[in-house]
C-alpha cells in the first residue's frame, strides 16, 4: 500500500526538482514553453513574471520619454545648451564638468551592487545580512534623490524652468524635468518598498511564513530578489538617461 | 489520509526549493560585475571629460551604455539563467521602441527643416 502511494505522490516531485532540467533548451525550448498548456514561463513564479512585464511596460514609458527628448532636441532650431556646462560643479576653484551626475551615478551603480547581495544572502536564508545590505541599499538610493534634489534646485536658481533657460533651446528644461524628475520618483518608491521589505526580512517573516498585512500571502526570500528587480531596472534607466541626456 | 498528508507536503515543498537551487551564485560573481560598471562609467563619463567629438564619441557613448545595461540585465536581473521564454518575451518587444526611433528621427529632421522653411535660421525663440 505504502508502495503504491509514494509512487504517484514522489512524481511531481521529482519533476518539479529536475523539470527544468529535462525540458528542452534553446529554440526548441522557446516553442514548447510558448505552446504548452497552463504555463508559458516554466521555472518562474508569476510573482517573477508580473515584475518582469510591469518593468517592460517602464521601458516603454522611458522609451517614449527618451524619444519625445530626441525629437524636440533634432527638431529645434536654436542650440541645445550643453550639458557638460549646466551640470558642471565648482570644487575648490576648479570647474569639474558633470562631476554630480557621475557620483550619482556610482552611488546608483553601488546600491545596485548591494541589492544584489542582498538577494544572494536571501536565498542562503541568513536575514539579517539580507536586510543589513537592503537598508544600505535604500540608504544609497536615498542619497541619490537628495543629490538629485540639489541639482534641481541649482538649476532652478538658475533660471532653468519647463518654458525656458538662459543658456539654449526652451525644450531643455521641460525634458530635463520630465525625465529626471519620473526617474527620480522611481528611485523614491524604490526606497519605501526597500524598507518594507527589509523590515519583513530582519523580522524573520520569510522564514516563519508569515502573512504579509495586504495581500495575507505568505511571503518567501524570492519577494527580495523580485524587489531586486525593481531596483536593477531603476539603475537599467539611469544607465540610458546618463547616456542620452547628460552624455551626448 | 497518509496520501493526503504526503500530497501537501510535497506541493508545499516544490516551488520553495526550484528557485532556490535555481538563483544561487558566488558573491564573487557580483563584485566583479559591479568592478566593471564602475570602470564602465569612467570610461564614459572620460569620454566626456576629455572631450570628445562627433561620431567618436556617439559610439563610444552607446557601446558603453550598451554593456552596463547588458551587464545589470544579465547577472544582477539574473536573465543569463533564465530560459528563452521569458528572455524573448521581455528582451524583444523593445525592439518596438527602435522602430519609435525611427519613425521619429525622420519626423524631428522635416519639423527642423519647415522651421528653417518658415521662420529662418535664427528664430525669437
Amino acid at each position: 500500500m505504502a508502495e503504491s502511494v509514494q509512487t504517484p505522490v514522489s512524481q511531481p516531485h521529482s519533476q518539479a526538482h529536475s523539470g527544468a532540467y529535462r525540458q528542452p533548451g534553446g529554440m526548441r525550448g522557446f516553442v514548447s514553453d510558448w505552446a504548452s498548456d497552463q504555463q508559458a514561463f516554466k521555472n518562474v513564479s508569476w510573482g517573477k513574471a508580473m515584475m518582469w512585464i510591469f518593468l517592460l511596460s517602464d521601458t516603454f514609458i522611458f522609451g517614449c520619454f527618451l524619444i519625445a527628448y530626441m525629437t524636440a532636441r533634432m527638431s529645434t532650431t536654436v542650440p541645445w545648451p550643453n550639458p557638460s556646462e549646466v551640470f558642471a560643479l565648482t570644487i575648490a576653484g576648479h570647474e569639474i564638468p558633470l562631476i554630480l551626475i557621475a557620483i550619482m551615478t556610482f552611488v546608483l551603480i553601488t546600491s545596485s551592487g548591494t541589492m544584489a547581495m542582498a538577494v544572494n544572502f536571501g536565498y542562503r536564508h541568513e536575514r539579517r545580512k539580507t536586510a543589513l545590505l537592503m537598508v544600505l541599499t535604500a540608504i544609497l538610493g536615498a542619497a541619490f534623490v537628495g543629490m538629485q534634489a540639489f541639482e534641481w534646485t541649482k538649476l532652478i536658481h538658475e533660471g532653468v524652468r519647463p518654458w525656458d533657460n538662459p543658456w539654449g533651446a526652451a525644450q531643455f528644461g521641460s525634458s530635463f524635468f520630465m525625465i529626471t524628475g519620473f526617474h527620480g520618483t522611481h528611485v523614491t518608491i524604490g526606497v519605501i518598498f526597500l524598507f518594507i521589505v527589509a523590515r519583513k526580512v530582519w523580522r524573520g517573516d520569510f522564514d516563519t511564513g508569515k502573512r504579509g498585512f495586504f495581500t495575507s500571502r505568505k511571503g518567501r526570500y524570492e519577494v527580495v530578489e523580485i524587489m531586486g528587480l525593481y531596483w536593477h531596472f531603476v539603475d537599467l534607466v539611469w544607465v540610458f538617461i546618463f547616456a542620452f541626456f547628460y552624455l551626448w | 489520509m497518509a496520501q493526503a498528508t504526503v500530497d501537501t507536503s510535497a506541493h508545499v515543498q516544490a516551488p520553495a526549493t526550484v528557485p532556490a537551487e535555481h538563483q544561487q551564485h558566488p558573491i564573487k560573481l557580483y563584485l566583479v560585475v559591479w568592478g566593471l560598471l564602475f570602470v564602465l562609467s569612467v570610461c564614459s563619463y572620460l569620454v566626456d571629460y576629455i572631450g570628445l567629438q562627433g561620431y567618436l564619441r556617439w559610439s563610444l557613448i552607446v557601446i558603453f551604455m550598451l554593456l552596463k545595461a547588458g551587464l545589470i540585465v544579465a547577472v544582477f536581473m539574473h536573465m543569463a539563467w533564465e530560459r528563452l521564454a521569458l528572455i524573448y518575451a521581455i528582451l524583444l518587444p523593445p525592439i518596438a521602441v527602435l522602430v519609435f526611433v525611427a519613425l521619429m528621427a525622420p519626423e524631428a529632421h522635416y519639423t527642423m527643416l519647415t522651421r528653417l522653411e518658415f521662420f529662418g535660421a535664427a528664430p525669437g525663440n
